[in-house]
């Protein structure tokens, strides 16, 4: 049976971690974007467009993360030979990206939408009554306020993409935690409990903080009426 | 006599005639700036406006009372399309009312609005809450509309609190600021929906105050108010309604002498008998 000291030493357990966190940093700048142009697209006064939307986030809302991933692969990779990049982990890492923001746009529109109903309905009629148009009223009225009622369940959305990103495995990348994970366990099937415990350990580490991050947030940006 | 409508008609709420006569010339009217002709509208099966027709002048100050449910509300929605009509044409300044788009927010800038909960934005500080719609919208640089701004709350009373945020303020304080809001658009007509309906009894005066000397300065001001002093004394002209129909328009004195209606007479026996 191998030591935790020696599994730590002879596997790159940090750099997985590493990926990990750069996956989720990079689907947390794409998604909040897509997500904003999701509710934004939701609540517009285009029928169309409000349809489009809501298809779109019933669609990935619904979809297994995997069945997202391995679509995008061999939809667009495999067939369609679509590729990010010549080089193969590069390309993957970028794909897997590309399926986490999809996917987690959704969550984040409909967190953010759920704060849009914390916004009273005269805060927009003030708005127009002042002459401004639409987009106006959403991005210097609306929003601001609903990001602010949301920041709990965007900090459960940013939980849940964080371990969601081992998901990524799906997408080929193979140096990200749950990849190493397997590895680990088929070369020290003696240390699984071990293997599991720096794992898991590691995911709470980076997670609590997030919590309670999002606690405070939460509290002290909440708009005051 | 004329500088305290206020105490002279208090003084002698018998004398109509005269008091008719102050009314009718104190005050030259200019064109026609608004005017609902023929406005209907249904809630589903409930006709909630029937057939309303409404002008007002400008310089005119227009108060419309009327029991709950009457459409008193709802009316003054219309003016600035936050109620759409169902038939009947509403004319700002001549000019229809745009049905959307840009022509409307357009025609929204003219029309200021001032609402029962004040809805001033509440993640931005008093200041911020006056310049936003100067700054977004007709443009005006940073400098120039904190200038303008800062004179507004002047002039309402509330420049102290200029960094504050709406939670921080009393509600007449914050009405306050929402008139100074809406004014900063330069408006060409103010609405006000029950301004003092929300307010603690003791706050109600300030913000009649501020609308007073609106009145005074000429501004065209269409008021839904149940504040019977404000009516007697501000209004040139009050519009009552009732179950969506105005039933009446006519100078405060005639109105509160003389009342031509019977639900007219029952609504002031309600609200005056003590």
């Amino acid at each position: 049976m191998r030591s935790i000291g020696y599994l730590l030493t002879h596997y790159d357990v940090l750099g997985a971690f590493g990926v990990n966190l750069q996956l989720t940093a990079w689907s947390v700048l794409f998604s909040l974007v897509l997500g904003i142009i999701l509710v934004l697209l939701r609540i517009c006064p285009v029928r169309s467009l409000r349809l489009f939307a809501t298809g779109f986030v019933n669609l990935f809302q619904n979809l297994p993360l995997t069945i997202v991933m391995v679509f995008l692969l061999l939809g667009a990779f495999v067939q369609l030979r679509f590729q990010f990049s010549s080089n193969f982990s590069t390309n993957f890492f970028w794909f897997a990206v590309t399926g986490l923001s999809l996917y987690t746009s959704a969550f984040v529109c409909e967190s953010i939408r759920s704060g849009i109903n914390t916004v009273p309905l005269g805060q927009a009629e003030a708005a127009r009554s002042l002459g401004l148009g639409f987009f106006q009223s959403a991005t210097l009225v609306i929003l601001p306020q609903a990001v602010r009622g949301s920041v709990a369940p965007l900090g459960n959305t940013l939980i849940a993409l964080l371990k969601n990103s081992t998901v990524a495995s799906a997408a080929a990348v193979s140096t990200e935690t749950s990849s190493l994970m397997n590895t680990m366990i088929q070369y020290n099937a003696s240390s699984i409990v071990s293997v599991f415990l720096i794992f898991a350990l590691g995911y709470v580490i980076l997670i609590i903080p997030i919590g309670l991050l999002t606690t405070w947030l939460s509290n002290k940006l909440a708009v005051r009426r | 006599m004329t500088d305290s409508p206020r105490t002279s008609s208090a003084n002698m709420p018998q004398t109509g005639s005269t008091t008719v006569q102050s009314a009718t010339t104190k005050k030259k009217l200019g064109p026609v700036l608004v005017q609902l002709q023929h406005v209907n509208k249904w809630y589903g099966d409930l006709h909630v406006l029937k057939d309303v027709n409404l002008t007002v002048r400008k310089g005119e100050v227009v108060v419309m009372l009327g029991p709950s449910g009457s459409g008193k509300s709802t009316t003054c929605r219309t003016i600035n399309r936050l109620e759409r009509i169902d038939s009947g044409t509403i004319l700002i300044d001549g000019k229809k009312l745009p049905q959307e788009g840009k022509a409307l927010q357009k025609l929204r800038q003219s029309v200021g609005m001032v609402f029962q909960s004040y809805n001033l934005f509440a993640h931005l500080t008093i200041l911020d809450n006056v310049t936003l719609a100067p700054r977004h919208v007709l443009h005006m640089p940073k400098d120039q509309a904190q200038k303008e701004a800062l004179e507004l709350l002047h002039r309402v009373g509330v420049d102290g609190q200029a960094q504050k945020y709406p939670a921080q303020l009393s509600g007449g304080q914050q009405q306050r600021v929402a008139i100074a809001r809406a004014l900063a658009m330069h408006p060409q007509v103010m609405l006000f929906d029950e301004p003092t309906s929300a307010l603690d009894p003791e706050m109600v005066g300030e913000v009649l105050n501020v609308m007073t000397d609106l009145a005074h300065q000429g501004m065209t001001m269409i008021c839904v108010t149940h504040e019977m002093g404000f009516a007697r004394h501000v209004a040139d002209r009050i519009v009552f309604m009732a179950d969506g129909r105005v039933l009446e328009s006519e100078s405060p004195e005639e109105f509160f002498e003389h009342p031509k209606t019977e639900r007219a007479r029952e609504f002031q026996s309600k609200i005056l008998g003590h």
